[in-house]
This record gives C-alpha cells, structure tokens and sequence, in this order.
C-alpha cells in the first residue's frame, strides 16, 4: 500500500479493501483496494473494461461487491443501494447523465429529496438551497425550464446541483468531459476546485491523461479489474500513466510524418440538409479534401458532424449544394445510396458502428463483406460462396489484428475495439479513393487507437482523401492536416494544423470564428 | 326548454354514463403508462371484474361486496401482469394480450359452473345493483327553467359510481403533479435509471402503479355488470379498454385531456344509439351497424391521424434492467 499524502487529520473519504465483483466468469473488479483521502481531487484511469465504471457502480450501490469492505469516512459501510450510498453522502455525477429530460431542472433537482408526501413544500426548500449552492459554487442555472432544452454542460451543473442537494460530501464524476467543450470543461474544473476547497472530496474518472495531471491531487490506474498502481499526480507523467494504463509502451503521439496532398477528391460545395422535420441541420459547408491528405471535423457531439457523414456517405440527400467525388457530381436531385457512393470509390466507416457499421447479431466473416456483398467478394454466381467469404474475413483479421480471429463468431461477442478494427479493415480493405471516417476510436482501448491512427496516417500516404470527424480534440490535430470546425450546422472555419490549439478549437467550437476573439 | 335541447341533454346525460367506465380504465391506464408499464389489458381486467362484481352482488346480495370483489380480482390480474413485466422483464403486450385472452375465456366458463346459464349471471335484482341517486332538490329545482333540467337529467340521477369515476379524474391529476410519489412515478416512466440512481425502487413504484391500474379498473368492471348492466353478459366489455387505451393516448398520458376525449367517445357512442333509425336530411337513413361502429371508426381516425405529437413516455415498454 502506498501511503497517500492526507491533507488533514481526517480519515480517508473512501476506503475499498480488497472488492472483487464478478458478472458471470469475468472477474470485472478483482481485489481491488483504493484510498481517497478527504477534500482531495483522486483520480481513476483505465481502458474501457478496466473495471472503473464497475467499481464506481459498488460504490454508489448500483452493483453489490462479492466480497470486500467499503469505508467511508473511517467507517465500515454496507451498500445496498444507491439510497444507501446518498445517505453516505455519495453522490454521482454519471457519464449519461440521469435526469428526466422533459422535466424541470427544479423537479429533476427534487427528485429523491421532495422533502415530504406533497411538493409544494419541498419545492420551496429546493429552491432555497439552490440559490445558495448557486451563489456559493457559482453554477446558475434556470430552474423552470426543461432539462432536455439546456445545452449539455448546464445538464451537467444540474446533475452536480442534485448531487449537492441529496447532501453529498463526496463527488463520483465518471468521464465528466466526454461531451463537453474545451470551455465547458475548463469551467467544470473551475466548479470542482472551488468544491474541493470547502471540503468535498471528488473523485474523477477518465481516460484523458492531460485532465488527470491538471486537475488531481493523486491518482489510481486500473487494468483489467486490478488496481495496477497509485502516484501523487506531481510526481507521474502522461507516458508513465499510459504504460501503466495499457501495460507496455505506447506512443501517444502518432507519428504522422509528411504528407504531400495531391489532386482534389472531394469537393463538398455549399452543402446543406433539413431533418425530416424540416429544422435545418447543415447550412453553407463548403470544403475540398485532397489525395493524400486529413481533414478533420471538430466540433462538440450534435453539432452536425453526424449529418455531414450521412450526407457524404449517401445516407443522407443534401438539401442544397453538392458534393463531388472524383468528378462525379451529387446533387439533392441525384437518386443516390451508399452503394451507388461505394462504386465512386468512397468507403465509410460510421461513427456508430453498433448502428449503421455492423449488424452484430450476424457472424463476423458475413459483416466483414457487409455493404459489398454484391461485389465479387460475395462470390461470382448468384448465390453467396461462403468459403471466399470466410477467407476473405480470415484475411482481414490477420491484417488487422482482429482477436479472436474468428470469422464465424457474431460480431457482438467482440469487444469494441475489435468490432472498430473489423470495420475499418472491412472499409480499408476495398482500397477507397475517399475514406469519411466518423468517430474512428469511440469506446476503443489506447493500445487499438494506436493501432487505428497508424492505419489512418498509412491509407493518406497511399493516396487517399481521408475525412475524418471526432469529438477528441487530441484526436483532430494529432491526425488531421487542416481542419474544419463545425458549430450548430455550420462550418466556423478551416485553419491549418499548425495553427491548431485547443483553445482556438475550443473557442470556434464554440461558434466564434478565428480572429473574432481575443 | 325545446324539444331539441332536451334530447340534447338526455344524449349529455347517456354521455356521462357511457363515459363512465372509459373514465376509470383511463386513469388505470395513465398510471400503469406513465410509470412505463403497457396496459393492454385494461379490457380483461374490466372484463374480469365485471363477472365478480356480478357474481358476488349475486350470491351477497350486495353491490358493494360486488364492487370489492371485483377490485380484488382486477388487482390479482394487474399483478400477475406486473410480475410477468416487472419481475421477469416479460413483453407487456404480450402479457397484457394473455390477461385480456385469459379473462375472455374464464369468465364464461366460471359462470357456466356457477350459475348454469350459459355464462350469464342470472338478472341482479334492484337491492344487488348500484342504483341512481337523487340529490336533493332535484324535482324541487324543476321549475327552474334550464338549470333545473340540466341538475335534474345531467347532474342528478347518476350511480356512485358514476360520481367516484368523474373524481377520480382531479385525484390522478393531483397525485401525479402535486405528490411526491406523482413526481416519482413520471419519472420511472421517462428514465427509470435516474430514479434508481436517486436512491428510489423501480420496480416497487411500477408495482404501486399497476396496481392502482388495478384497483381502478375493478370499479370499471363493477360499474359495467352492477351500475349499467344488470348482470353480467359475456363480453360485456366489448373493446371498451382498447377505447380507454386509445382515449389516454388521445389525451397524451394527461388526465384532464384524457377526460374530454372519453366524453368524446362517451358521446359518439351515446348519439350512435340516438341516430338508429332517424332520417338524417341529405343522407338518409344510416345504417345501424355503421352507426354503432362509429365510435370505432372514430377512434382508428383519431389515433391515425389527429393525435398530433403526442409523445409517450419514454420508457414506455422498456423493461427494467440495472
């Protein structure tokens, strides 16, 4: 056991001795044994399906350890429940977040603390409380109007609020920055030092390094349902953190080398779409894309990324403007799909692979030729040769480092990361002159995005006009060598790779156009 | 007051009591939907208690042993729905289809092996029925001239059960936007993981739920065999539930919207028995049988193209799971 700094006399806030949980045979959480001190920042790295959520989920009562103590506040506790946990004065703040969406911020904020049988007075109370935690956390929010109608980050303050509200004294946040903007994340941690300095201890949950070392006190790693390792934050790096994280080496950066941009493939030209409700959702996207080269699209999730990759794909009619691929022109009067687009040369691979990437109830080797399955990989007669098809899939996995290699298993017994791999070596693989890549590392464990972006970076020096849209900023200007940033539908602008940071990204993504700030 | 405006009011006053068992599944139905539970088998538990109100009136002698014993059986039903949606994780349709299927056939084949007449319950004498009450005054007020009539024919003169149905209206519509558990149960309906997360039993709240759908659809059942009727009939219910089903759905899982469009389907169905036989002018004689399917066809219309936006609750159907 390592020893952990305390600030102050008080006994740790959470304690975990030796928690093991399992879901069947997988060991989710084995002996797992962490110390949080009070009125600190901890934070708990790991890959999806490290065991985090797992272990977040026995502490706040959602899932009950096998064997193992809980201590809070010094004190063996027994959690049954969330409402045990809350009376703990745990509170979670979770990466879905759980409030009602068609329900006032005031009646999500109630919910589970009314105060009484009737509302009338419990609303009163919950109002009081939050002007004061509002005024004492600067956090404002609208308390009348609908949850579902506030802009994700103040979704997020109302769930804090809540948590606040139930009495917590402890702050679980399970990857609070997945949808929000550089900004929004800045004002988060902002909210989360002040919590800390009137003694809430908070515990983090990430996959992103550079949030663990600028905001954390200390640090706990996990891998594979064990607790690998605990650091002071000031005394660790990013590198040391990833290797623990991941087990070996990796690199973190992408060597991207150089790329030498060639003949325009794709021309998007005034591009713009309605949603079957008639609300627009792309308006004025004009950009050009060239052999050999990245573009990314950066934006925050919702922003019409989404729409431009259907609308690309061919899985979408654009409502004005056009879309050029190698020369051939696409227009809203253009009878087009997906496969008429694959026959131009242009491969997809969707951001969410589960929805439009695989069918995952079918085997591996049938979606591993899904979308071309009327081409020859098919088979040559009518019906399908499945001996070529189970080859063909045989092939892409050993190419594409797909585990276990098994084209007969359902594509749903893979993990992510080897479902993400069996689609983009399904959609590599039929050597696309045009690749529109969406979300290529969702929900992918550090070792494949290793994997993934070198994948990437060699199909551009083949000589392909690669597309790509993701939400990770880190992602955007490690890979992309122009990028444009997208906000409610539009484009704010394209700069170049060099003159990328976050926080111009950040404040574009936001809506304001380079050079408007400042 | 013309002959015209009478007729009026009598279809207004036959209204109120055709809507009276659409009003009770209704409700019965906001509550088990809104808590994100299904209820198809709004009809089979009316069904179900309608034969127990009639056979226990019957051999008590009592409506209101009647009226529990139908809330008793109505409410076992809602349970074996709820342990089949809540407990198992069951289809809803599909259990609410088996509950609607099961009393359809029990209840004729109980009542062939009680009463031997041909799943009848003999006639209910007056004592064993619920009968209308008059309030005070009412023959009192008659020479006032409109008011009178209107408290006479439309106010007056109804079973309690009639009175319970129509409060039963203000009572959901306080319980579900001015209570705790109100609060509570909208929210099981719209995310149940956030009311598991703020400490709160999912399933023990769809089980209160189902079972107030329960207890109301009992009243339903009792009002059709010992308030209507006078006995029970097989399939008496007649696809009531399902115009219930489709009157909360009308009325966007809200109860004062889902009382107007029971009324609705209370007063096609009441001027359908008024426009038999009558020469309406361009049209001519209608045909019965259009004219007693018109509150049907009314409702496939409504449901198919009126309803508008109407959005269910967003967990509706979705069982449960951590």
């Amino acid at each position: 056991m390592p020893v952990l700094g305390g600030s102050d006399g008080r006994p740790p806030a959470i304690e975990l001795r030796g928690v093991s949980k399992s879901f069947g045979t997988v060991k989710a959480n084995d002996d797992v044994t962490l110390v949080v001190e009070a009125g600190t920042i901890h934070g708990i790295v790991g890959e999806n399906g490290a065991g985090k959520s797992t272990l977040m989920n026995v502490l706040y009562g959602l899932h009950q350890a096998d064997t193992g103590d809980i201590l809070i506040n010094g004190e063996t506790v027994v959690i049954h429940s969330s409402a045990d946990s809350i009376a703990k004065g745990i509170g979670m703040v979770h990466q879905h977040f759980m409030l009602v969406p068609n329900f006032s911020v005031l009646d999500n904020v109630m919910l589970g603390s009314e105060g009484g049988m009737l509302l009338k007075k419990g609303r009163n109370e919950t109002l009081e409380v939050l002007d004061r935690l509002e005024a004492e956390y600067d956090m404002s929010v609208d308390h009348d109007s609908n949850v579902g109608d506030q802009p994700v980050g103040r979704q997020q303050r109302v769930e804090i609020l809540k948590a606040l509200r139930s009495g917590a004294r402890i702050l679980i946040l399970d990857e609070p920055t997945g949808v929000l903007t550089p900004q929004e994340a800045d004002s988060l941690f902002r909210m989360l030092a002040t919590l800390k300095d009137s003694g809430v201890t908070i515990l983090l949950i990430t996959h992103k390094l550079t949030e663990i070392m600028a905001i954390t006190d200390s640090v706990s790693i996990m891998r594979q349902g064990t607790m690998v390792a605990h650091r002071q934050t000031a005394d660790t790096s990013p590198q040391e953190l990833a290797e623990l994280m991941v087990g070996r080496k990796v690199l973190l950066q992408v060597d991207r080398g150089i790329s030498t941009p060639g003949d325009t493939y794709l021309s998007v030209s005034g591009l713009g779409c309605q949603s079957r409700k008639g609300a627009r959702v792309l308006t004025d996207i004009s950009f050009d894309v060239r052999s050999g080269e990245i573009l990314g699209v950066a934006g925050v999730a919702g922003n019409g990324q989404s729409e431009l990759l259907e609308a690309i794909a061919g899985m979408r009619a654009p409502n004005d403007g056009s879309i050029t691929i190698l020369g051939k022109k696409i227009t809203g009067q253009s009878t087009t799909d997906p496969e008429k687009m694959r026959t131009l040369k242009l491969a997809h691979i969707p951001e969410d692979r589960h929805k439009h990437g695989l069918i995952l109830g079918f085997e591996a080797r049938e979606n591993s030729i899904l979308g071309y399955h009327n081409t020859a990989l098919g088979g040559t007669g009518r019906l399908f040769d499945r001996t070529a098809v189970t080859r063909h899939c045989e092939a892409l996995m050993a190419t594409y480092d797909v585990r276990p290699p098994d084209p007969a298993l359902p594509a749903k017994s893979f993990s992510g990361g080897n479902q993400q791999k069996l689609v983009i070596a399904r959609e590599m693989d039929a050597a696309p002159k045009v690749l529109v890549v969406g979300q290529p590392t969702r929900g992918v464990d550090i070792g494949a995005i290793e994997f993934i972006h070198k994948q990437l970076i060699a199909l551009r020096d083949a000589g392909c006009a690669i597309l790509l849209v993701s939400v990770e900023l880190e992602e955007i200007i490690g890979l992309s060598d122009r990028i444009v940033v997208m906000n409610n539908g539009r484009q704010v602008g394209i700069i170049d790779r060099d003159e990328a940071d976050e926080r111009t990204l950040g404040l574009m993504m936001a809506g304001i156009a380079k050079g408007e700030a400042a | 007051m013309s002959d015209f405006a009478f007729q009026l009011l009598l279809t207004f006053d036959a209204t109120l009591r055709l809507a009276t068992p659409l009003i009770l599944c209704a409700m019965a139905g906001i509550f088990s939907e809104r808590s994100g539970v299904i209820d198809i088998s709004l009809e089979g538990k009316m069904l179900a208690s309608a034969f127990a109100a009639a056979a226990v009136a019957s051999l008590a002698g009592s409506p209101w042993l009647g009226v529990l014993a139908a809330i008793g059986v109505s409410v076992i039903l809602a349970l074996v729905h709820g342990f089949a949606c809540i407990t198992h994780r069951g289809n809803q349709v599909v259990s609410g289809l088996a509950i609607n299927i099961l009393a359809s056939g029990l209840t004729v084949t109980v009542g062939i092996a009680l009463f031997r007449q041909g799943g009848q319950t003999p006639p209910l004498a007056s004592a064993e029925r619920f009968r209308p009450i008059q309030w005070w005054f009412a023959d009192g007020l008659d020479k006032v001239p409109v008011a009178g009539a209107i408290y006479r024919e439309l106010i007056s003169g109804h079973n309690e059960l009639v009175y319970i149905a129509l409060a039963t209206v203000p009572i959901s519509a306080f319980v579900l936007y001015k209570t705790r558990f109100g609060l509570r149960l909208r929210a099981v309906g719209e995310m149940p993981k956030a009311v598991d997360c703020a400490g709160i039993s999912v399933n023990w709240l769809r089980y209160r739920a189902v079972i107030i759908a329960g207890v109301l659809c009992g009243l339903a059942g009792a009002y059709l065999s010992t308030g209507q009727g006078a006995g029970f009939v097989r399939e008496m219910s007649a696809g009531k539930g399902y115009i219930a089903l489709a009157a909360v759905i009308f009325g966007k899982w809200r109860p004062v919207y889902a009382l107007l469009a029971c009324l609705m389907f209370g007063f096609l169905e009441a001027g359908a028995s008024r426009l038999q036989g009558i020469d309406l002018p361009l049209i001519g004689e209608v045909p019965v049988q259009l004219v007693l399917a018109l509150p049907y066809i009314m409702t496939v219309l409504l449901l198919a193209g009126f309803i508008g936006r109407a959005s269910p609750p967003a967990a509706i159907g979705e069982p449960y799971v951590k």
